[in-house]
């Protein structure tokens, strides 16, 4: 069963195609990152959602239902926005109540409610603050709670912690998933870090250019990226190029590097993660490993990891290293990088 | 040492400029007022201190006519004037529609016609279409001339909020109509109250307009003020100027203090 259904929509503006016939399904109760960079459209498509871009063709359908002609104020989505929207005129009890009081609810069942949602959001005790008197996590809880209060069938976020530092997005991240499980909204999210992407999302659609590139479980996604593109964007990767034999590909410099799995084409694109590669002394080869031997570039040290940028003769090539207080391999040293036949990912361009 | 010297003189002349501004804005003013407290019909000095020309105020029949005249034009285009404008103001700012840029556009000459201009050209429709003359006709003429003030004062309180706010009401299930009460016009409160100042003013101080399409017998303030000086200058004019300027420095006091607030006030509501 699918909460929300896109069928071939597509949104121009002038000769520019913001959504190029995207169909995607949104499985019920998933939380469901669109991940792409800025002008990938994936802004566009959470707003097609919503009800504030009419799409030029295409289908969105809600639990079955053509939502074609239907204003957003009839779409029953709750949505949290870049900057939160919080009414700075309104109390966040008012906030909160927003939803609640449009619908005619009765006084005493939109108290209980909004009581419910500060509880569920942690802010209890602060509603007759206002908005911009909260700090920003606080505001992201009011958001949130505005949002879910009249229980909508989708929860839209549009960048929901971009406007929040390092070490309370961390933090927001964690209770975002809390909330989501506990109300068991389908969620759609809408974001630019690849980070927020794997760690509260169950599936990801990666769009570019108003196309979606891959969608599928983190995991799978990021174990197995479809192109470049989703390789790069989704991670770090390692790209090596040359022409197919058998279930290997020639790469200039390296000889034959093996892939676990048979290839098609005369050309090919593998992606290595960093982190699956290693460092060896550089007499190193042994059987069954890819190898390249080279010299380290540089060496950059990020405290639980150490990243090195080891030049070889395919071209500079990033190994990442878990800092598990081994003695860090000196720039200028020579090495050899090895990495496992099923690590080497046949990619599209 | 020397720049520090350098600095202090700098900030003198900077005071005494400030100083030479006000004095050239409020000096004519302080003249006239204190001259209505003056018991010479001749401006003549020594200053010998009546309240006789108020008490003379007092019983000017036509003249108190005149002010109710006027109070009631400026409250009533205050009225109209505002909500129609912010209306305008919102379909403008959140509504695409064709000529929207056209009606934009077209709001600016207004301003910039003489309101000579405008009154004779007023005059010669409403004798053309049977509107005619009277009270009617200066507040249609009043509600024209302020209309654009509001468009333009709501107009860009509605930018500086953007529709984000709106956005995020209809997300959350609020029709349009529930979205602008709950939502935009608490916001554009501080705008429309500024906006319905400048209505006010448009009409309490309006002569020309109100000079063409006043049928004989009927008047407001400034033209009776106007008649009043051509029979004859007298402190009376001193009295009665001093009056209009204190309303309207206590109705600008009263605004600005509502606009402070206004923001917020909305919000419990």
């Amino acid at each position: 069963m699918s909460a929300v259904a896109l069928h071939a929509v597509t949104k121009r503006y002038g000769s520019l195609a913001a959504l190029d016939a995207v169909s995607l399904l949104i499985p019920d109760g998933s939380f469901f990152a669109l991940l792409g960079p800025s002008g990938s459209g994936k802004t566009t498509l959470l707003r097609a959602i919503a009800g504030f871009v009419e799409p030029d063709q295409g289908q969105i359908l809600i639990d079955g239902a053509d939502l074609a002609h239907i204003p957003a104020h009839r779409r029953h989505i709750g949505m949290v926005f870049q900057n939160y929207a919080l009414f700075p005129h309104m109390s966040v009890f008012d906030n909160v109540a927003f939803a609640l009081a449009v619908r005619g609810q009765a006084r005493a069942a939109i108290r209980r409610r909004v009581a419910d949602m500060l509880d569920l959001v942690r802010l209890e005790g602060l509603e007759e603050r206002r908005p911009r008197q909260l700090s920003g996590g606080q505001q992201q809880r009011v958001a949130l709670a505005r949002a879910l209060a009249a229980e909508p069938r989708v929860l839209l976020l549009d960048e929901p912690l971009g406007a929040l530092d390092k070490r309370l997005r961390q933090e927001m991240q964690i209770e975002l998933k809390r909330i989501q499980r506990a109300v068991g909204t389908t969620a759609v999210f809408v974001t630019h870090d690849q980070e927020e992407a794997l760690t509260l999302s169950d599936r990801i659609a990666i769009v570019d250019r108003g196309a979606l590139v891959q969608v599928g479980a983190p995991g799978e996604v990021y174990e197995r990226p479809a192109n470049r593109f989703a390789a790069s964007f989704l991670g770090d990767a390692n790209f090596l190029c040359g022409g197919v034999q058998g279930t290997a590909v020639a790469v200039a410099g390296l000889g034959l590097v093996r892939t676990a799995s048979p290839l098609a084409g005369p050309q090919a694109t593998l992606a290595v993660r960093p982190e699956k590669m290693r460092l060896a002394a550089p007499d190193q080869a042994p059987p069954g490993a890819n190898r390249a031997a080279g010299r380290i570039a540089q060496r950059v040290f990020s405290g639980a990891s150490v990243t090195y940028v080891v030049e070889t003769a395919a071209g500079p090539l990033r190994v990442f290293q878990r800092n598990g207080g081994e003695a860090m391999a000196e720039e200028g040293a020579a090495v050899a990088v090895l990495w496992s036949p099923q690590h080497s990912v046949a990619v599209a361009e | 040492m020397l720049r520090h010297v350098k600095r202090r003189a700098g900030t003198a002349a900077a005071r005494l400029y400030l100083a030479l501004v006000l004095a050239f804005l409020y000096l004519p003013i302080a003249v006239l007022a204190l001259m209505g407290f003056n018991d010479s019909v001749h401006y003549a000095l020594p200053f010998e201190f009546t309240t006789r020309w108020y008490e003379a105020l007092a019983d000017n029949r036509r003249l108190l006519r005149a002010s109710l005249n006027s109070v009631f034009l400026a409250l009533a285009n205050t009225a109209i004037a505002t909500l129609l404008g912010t209306l305008a103001a919102f379909a403008l700012a959140r509504y695409r529609f064709r000529g929207r840029s056209l009606m934009q556009l077209l709001l600016l000459p207004p301003i910039a016609i003489p309101w000579l201009i405008t009154g004779t050209a007023m005059l010669v429709l409403f004798f053309w279409t049977g509107i005619g003359r009277g009270l009617h006709a200066m507040l249609l003429g009043h509600v024209a001339l302020s209309l654009p003030y509001v468009v333009i004062v709501v107009g860009a309180r509605l930018a500086s909020i953007g529709p984000e706010l709106e956005e995020a009401a209809a997300s959350l299930g609020a029709s349009p109509l529930q979205s602008f009460a709950r939502v935009s016009v608490p916001l554009m409160a501080p705008g429309i109250v500024a906006a319905a100042l400048f209505a006010f003013a448009v009409s309490f101080d309006q002569f020309v307009i109100s000079y063409f399409l006043a049928p004989p017998g009927v008047s407001v303030l400034p033209v009776e003020i106007f008649s009043a000086i051509r029979k004859g200058f007298t402190p009376e004019v001193n009295a009665v100027s001093t009056v209009v300027i204190v309303v309207s420095m206590a109705a600008l006091a009263a605004f600005a203090h509502l606009a402070r607030f206004g923001g917020e006030r909305g919000a419990e509501r």
